[in-house]
């Protein structure tokens, strides 16, 4: 697909808007519909729509594996910092009250902040993991485990269902 | 229960119309055995359902329905169409046992649902309980609510709040924002701070990270449990090609 011109340019043009437009609908969660998990997976497609066009192993050389790994596990450890930082604030897990504790409503806003951070990062990266690992293993699996096309095997005049090997069941003769 | 009020919505034919179109595109998605025109029949059946959210007001969840159903469902399905191959093998027959059990389960959840409150009904309980109090903090600071302009607010259909009118009791007291409402009763406004630094406009948002902050970081670990899962499957067997590739490679650069 690397080839079509049209593609490649439209898309070079279009990611940098996607990525924007994620981006935002993360942090103004609080403000309009989104959200960490819809500003997530909108941040996801932009490099899957890159995946798509110029190919798995130039996407691999963008957003390494090692790099997604990390970054899935970052979000979740975000989510759960800030709930064990209350803890150890002395009030209780996600309390978001401990984050400032003199002004109740601020500390709401900036909790729910960052853990909508932690959700989108996340989100983003374990949308682009599971379509890398399907799009490269595709065909692989299929190789060491092929599933039988009924119509085709019944057309080329195989035994299908396969007949048990007893010689009391004379062979089919096709 | 309390006496039922006739809510019939103004949109009605438009909800019987995407009603129809779902349960036409459900069925052919069991039906057809081309699995490439099953990925698209998903992804318009992604697509209506966001619709029927956005009819019902839920802008999130069809923000979510659209970005998620309509987008990555359908490119994994169709990348996991390349490695099962695009026709499915003919039934010609019906699983009596499966259809009995479906018929069942959604007669029973069509059964249970006569309990539950009109859609929109202001004396259900999620009106009564803890929406009120989210509202009285969020929505008083828009332009046009009661604080910055000093009128009452025209209520939009199914909301009872009124900033300071507030239920009496606090069922739990974990959050510094519960404290924040409870000292208002006494007081008369919010401190208006003039931009959106103290209170969230859109009212899911706080019920999802706050009231419920829980269960949104288990459903973040479990997106990342879903990305572990994925790559324990998919990814050794490539390691193992790639080793295999290796061994004959040198195998042959060996024997020659």
């Amino acid at each position: 697909m690397k080839d079509q011109g049209v593609l490649r340019i439209v898309t070079k043009w279009m990611i940098p808007f996607i990525m924007v437009f994620g981006f935002y609908v993360v942090t103004h969660g609080e403000l309009g519909p989104g959200g960490g998990f819809q500003g997530g997976v909108i941040l996801g497609s932009a490099f899957i729509l890159y995946a798509l066009v110029f190919g798995a192993d130039h996407a691999d050389k963008v957003v390494p594996r090692r790099v997604l790994d990390v970054t899935a596990s970052l979000g979740v450890l975000i989510y759960a910092g800030v709930g064990t930082y209350c803890m150890l604030a002395g009030r209780a897990f996600l309390d978001y009250g401990a984050i400032a504790p003199l002004d109740p409503a601020g500390a709401e806003s900036w909790g729910m902040t960052l853990v909508e951070y932690g959700v989108g990062i996340t989100v983003a990266a374990v949308m682009i993991i599971c379509f890398n690992e399907v799009a490269r293993s595709g065909g692989r699996v299929a190789r060491s485990n092929p599933i039988p096309d009924v119509q085709e095997m019944e057309r080329l005049g195989h035994d299908f269902p396969p007949r048990p090997p007893s010689s009391i069941i004379p062979p089919k003769t096709s | 229960m309390s006496q039922r009020v006739v809510a019939m919505p103004d949109t009605l034919p438009l909800d019987l119309f995407l009603l129809f179109l779902i349960l036409i595109v459900a069925f052919a998605v069991v039906v057809t055995r081309n699995l490439m025109a099953m990925a698209a029949l998903l992804a318009i059946y992604s697509l209506l359902m966001s619709l029927v959210w956005a009819n019902m007001w839920a802008m999130d969840v069809a923000f979510t329905e659209a970005a998620v159903g309509a987008g990555i469902s359908t490119i994994l399905v169709i990348g996991a169409l390349v490695t099962t191959g695009v026709r499915e093998k003919a039934r010609n027959q019906v699983h009596w046992p499966a259809l009995i059990v479906v018929l069942i389960t959604g007669t029973a959840l069509m059964y249970g649902t006569i309990d539950m409150p009109l859609f929109g009904d202001p004396t259900a309980p999620i009106h009564s309980h803890v929406v009120p109090e989210y509202m009285a903090q969020d929505v008083g600071k828009v332009e046009g609510g009661p604080i910055l302009t000093g009128k009452p607010h025209r209520l939009p259909p199914g909301a009872i709040f009124e900033t300071g009118n507030l239920p009496p009791e606090h069922s739990h007291d974990e959050d510094g924002h519960h404290d924040a409402v409870h000292q208002s009763q006494t007081k008369p406004a919010h401190v208006n701070h003039g931009d959106f630094s103290h209170h969230a406009p859109n009212l899911v948002t706080p019920m999802l990270a706050s009231y419920r902050g829980y269960d949104t970081m288990f459903e973040t670990a479990v997106i990342f449990t879903a990305g572990i899962s994925v790559i324990l499957l998919l990814r050794a067997s490539r390691k193992e090609e790639e080793e295999e590739a290796d061994v004959n490679a040198s195998g042959q650069g060996g024997g020659e």
